[in-house]
C-alpha cells in the first residue's frame, strides 16, 4: 500500500473549557471507503471540520494527501489540498443563484481550462452518475433535500478528486437512493481509485460500503470524547467487547452505567 | 509514453474514402488533457463510418477522460458507436458508467416564456394583496377570541425596537430639518423683510407634514424592512408553517403586534420629531437676532392645535401602512437566498410609497373638512 490519504495523531478539539474529544489517531488508506461513526453530539462533524481544514485542532497533526495541514504554513498547505479533495456537506449546500448544471460547472471553470462546452458535458455526467441528468436546469429552491445532497456529492466530484469527504450522505434519503448512493461510492473508489471518508450513523450504508472505520464516543474519557474503536465494521458488530460498540452495532440500548 | 498533457492521431488505414478510421490518444485523459484536445478531437473525428478509438498509451483517464469519449459518441449520431480499444477494466468501466450518465441527461430546450405571464403575475399579487388585508380584518375580528395569541411581551419588544431606539436618529434629523429649512427660507424672506415669518412657515410645515412624513420614511427604513426580513427568515426556516400547524394564528401573532407597535410609536415619532426641528429653526432665527420669545410667540400664533393633531393622526396611519406592507412583504418571501432580501427591499419602497400616497389623499381629505 502506497502512502496512506490522511494521517492524524493526537488530533484534539476543545470549546472553552469543554473538551470535544482527545488524542484521536487513525490512518486512511489510499483507495478506501474510511467512515467515521458515532452518536449524535461525539465529534464526528467536528472532526471532519479538521480534516477539511475548516477548523483548526486545538491540538495534534493532521496530514491529508501528504500534505501537513496544522501548525505554521496552514494557509498555503490548504491552498494547494483543496483543488484535490471534494467535500459534500450535509445539506448540500449549493449555491442558490445558480441551477445545479452551473453548480457542478463552478470548480471546473474555476481551476480546469477546459472549454464551455467541455464543461457542461463533464458536469451533465457528473449530474447523471447520482441519478439528477434530468434535473440539471432546476434550482437549488426548487429541488428536494435528497436531491440537494446528490447534487452536493455531484459538485465535490467535479474535479475528479482523489480524495471526498461526504458528510452524512445517507441521512434523511429513501433506502433505494441511499443503496445507490451507496454503489456509486463503491464503484468510483474502483474505477477512480478514489479514497473516501464517510461520516454517518446509517447501520446498513455503514455494513454496505465501509472497508474500515472508527467510532468516537463522548466519554471515552472520563473528563472527554475520543476514540473507542478502530477497524473493520463486520469485525467490530462480530468481535468487539466495549459495551457502547456492541450496541451501536446491533441497535441496542446501553446499560445504564455505560452511558 | 508522455505523461505531460495528451495528444491524439486519426489514422485512416483504409484510405480517405470510406474504411474504418482510428483515433489515437495518449497522455493523461483528466481534466487538463481533456481540455487540451477537447475542441480539436471533436472536430477531427468523422461524423460517420466506423471509428476505433485507441487508448494504448492512456495511462490514467478519469471522469473528465470519460466524458470525452462520450462527447465523442454523441458528436456523431449518425456514424455507430466507436470501438475503444486498450482501455484498461478500469477505464472502461469509467466510459461505461459515464456513458450510462449522459444518457440518462436530456438536454431540455428552456420552457418559452408564456405570454401575458407577467400580467398574470400582477393580477395575482394584486388579489393576494387583498386577501391579505381581508385576513387581517379577520383577524381584529376575532382578537377578542385570541387576545392569548397577541402576547404583550412582543407587543413591547416592537414598540421599542420601532420607537424608543429610533428616536436618536428622528431628533438629530428633526434638527437639521428645521436648521436647513429655516436658514435656506430665511434668505430670500429677508429680502422682502418678512424673515419674522420663517417661523410661521416652518412650523406649519413640519407640523402638518414633514413631521409624520419625515418618520414615516425613517420607520419604513428601519422598522419596516426588519418587520419583513424577520418574518421572511421565519418563512424561510418553516417557523411560519410550524405555527399554523400548531393551530396558532400568523396574523394575530406576529403581524398585529407589529402593525399595534408601529402605530402606537408613530405619533410620538412624530412629535419628536416636530419638536427638534421646532428648535433647530429657533437656533436658526436667534443667530439672525430675533429673541426666543419672540419666536415661540409667532409659532403659537401660526399654528392651531388642529394642524398638530391632524399631523400626528397621519403619522399613526402612515406607521399602521409600513407595518402592514413590512409583515407582507416578510410573509410574502419565496424561497431561496435573496428572497428575504428581496423582502426588505420591497417593505421598505412599499412602505415609502404608500405613504406618499396617503399624504396625498390626507391632503385632499383636510383640504375637504376645511381643516
Amino acid at each position: 500500500m502506497s502512502q496512506p490519504a490522511i494521517r492524524v495523531h493526537g488530533a484534539t478539539q476543545r470549546f472553552g473549557a469543554r473538551t470535544i474529544f482527545r488524542d484521536v489517531d487513525f490512518e486512511v488508506a489510499t483507495g478506501e471507503v474510511f467512515v467515521i461513526l458515532g452518536g449524535s453530539g461525539c465529534g464526528k462533524s467536528t472532526l471532519m471540520r479538521q480534516l477539511i481544514g475548516l477548523l483548526p485542532p486545538s491540538a495534534g497533526d493532521i496530514e491529508v494527501l501528504g500534505v501537513r495541514i496544522t501548525g505554521p504554513g496552514r494557509d498555503g498547505a490548504l491552498e494547494g489540498l483543496r483543488r484535490r479533495i471534494g467535500v459534500m456537506f450535509q445539506s448540500g449546500a449549493l449555491l442558490g443563484s445558480m441551477t445545479l448544471l452551473e453548480n457542478v460547472m463552478l470548480p471546473l471553470e474555476m481551476f480546469t481550462p477546459l472549454p464551455p462546452e467541455a464543461r457542461e458535458a463533464v458536469a451533465r455526467v457528473k449530474l447523471g452518475l447520482v441519478g439528477l441528468g434530468d434535473a440539471a436546469e432546476l434550482m437549488p429552491a426548487e429541488i428536494s433535500g435528497g436531491m440537494a445532497k446528490r447534487a452536493g456529492i455531484a459538485r465535490a466530484l467535479a474535479l475528479d478528486p482523489p480524495l471526498l469527504f461526504l458528510d452524512e450522505p445517507s441521512a434523511g434519503l429513501d433506502p433505494i437512493t441511499s443503496a445507490g448512493l451507496d454503489r456509486l461510492i463503491l464503484s468510483l473508489r474502483d474505477d477512480l481509485g478514489a479514497t473516501f471518508v464517510v461520516v454517518t450513523h446509517e447501520l446498513a450504508s455503514i455494513l454496505a460500503i465501509a472497508d474500515r472505520c472508527i467510532m468516537l464516543d463522548r466519554g471515552a474519557y472520563p473528563d472527554a470524547g475520543g476514540l473507542i474503536a478502530t477497524g473493520v465494521p463486520r469485525q467490530l458488530r462480530e468481535e468487539s467487547t466495549d459495551p457502547r460498540v456492541r450496541a451501536f452495532f446491533r441497535r441496542e440500548a446501553l446499560p445504564e452505567a455505560a452511558a | 509514453m508522455s505523461d505531460a498533457g495528451a495528444q491524439f492521431g486519426l489514422e485512416r488505414p483504409g484510405g480517405e474514402a470510406g474504411g474504418r478510421a482510428v483515433l489515437r490518444l495518449s497522455g493523461r485523459l483528466d481534466a487538463l488533457g481533456a481540455a487540451a484536445i477537447w475542441r480539436p478531437v471533436l472536430r477531427a473525428v468523422p461524423p460517420e463510418g466506423a471509428l476505433t478509438i485507441d487508448l494504448h498509451e492512456v495511462p490514467y483517464c478519469d471522469m473528465a477522460g470519460a466524458s470525452l469519449l462520450v462527447a465523442i459518441e454523441a458528436a456523431r449520431p449518425a456514424g455507430p458507436r466507436p470501438t475503444i480499444t486498450g482501455a484498461s477494466p478500469r477505464i472502461a468501466a469509467l466510459v461505461e458508467a459515464a456513458r450510462t450518465a449522459s444518457l440518462r441527461t436530456p438536454h431540455r430546450p428552456a420552457a418559452a416564456p408564456r405570454p401575458w405571464a407577467s400580467l398574470r403575475a400582477g393580477w395575482q399579487a394584486a388579489l393576494n394583496g387583498v386577501a391579505f388585508f381581508g385576513e387581517l380584518t379577520l383577524a381584529w375580528i376575532r382578537l377578542p377570541g385570541r387576545r392569548r395569541m397577541l402576547r404583550m411581551g412582543d407587543l413591547l419588544r416592537y414598540a421599542d425596537q420601532a420607537g424608543v431606539r429610533a428616536l436618536p436618529l428622528v431628533l438629530l434629523l428633526g434638527y437639521l430639518m428645521g436648521l436647513i429649512l429655516a436658514f435656506q427660507s430665511a434668505i430670500p424672506m429677508r429680502r422682502f423683510g418678512a424673515d419674522l415669518f420663517v417661523a410661521n412657515l416652518v412650523a406649519i410645515s413640519l407640523l402638518r407634514e414633514l413631521g409624520p412624513l419625515l418618520s414615516a420614511v425613517i420607520l419604513a427604513g428601519r422598522t419596516g424592512s426588519a418587520f419583513a426580513a424577520e418574518i421572511g427568515t421565519m418563512k424561510v426556516n418553516e417557523e411560519v408553517d410550524a405555527l399554523t400547524t400548531m393551530g396558532l394564528d400568523t396574523m394575530t401573532m406576529q403581524v398585529l403586534p407589529r402593525l399595534l407597535a408601529a402605530m402606537l410609536v408613530m405619533p410620538a415619532l412624530a412629535l419628536a420629531l416636530d419638536i427638534a426641528g421646532l428648535l433647530g429653526m429657533a437656533t436658526v432665527m436667534n443667530a439672525f437676532g430675533f429673541p426666543l420669545v419672540t419666536i415661540a410667540h409667532q409659532v403659537q400664533s401660526a399654528a392651531k392645535l388642529s394642524d398638530l393633531f391632524g399631523g400626528l393622526f397621519k403619522g399613526m396611519c402612515f406607521g399602521g401602512a409600513v407595518a402592514v406592507i413590512g409583515c407582507r412583504a416578510g410573509l410574502a418571501t419565496g424561497v431561496g437566498p435573496r428572497a428575504v432580501g428581496e423582502a426588505a427591499t420591497a417593505a421598505v419602497v412599499g412602505g415609502i410609497v404608500a405613504t406618499v400616497l396617503l399624504d396625498g389623499l390626507f391632503a385632499l381629505l383636510f383640504y375637504r373638512l376645511g381643516l
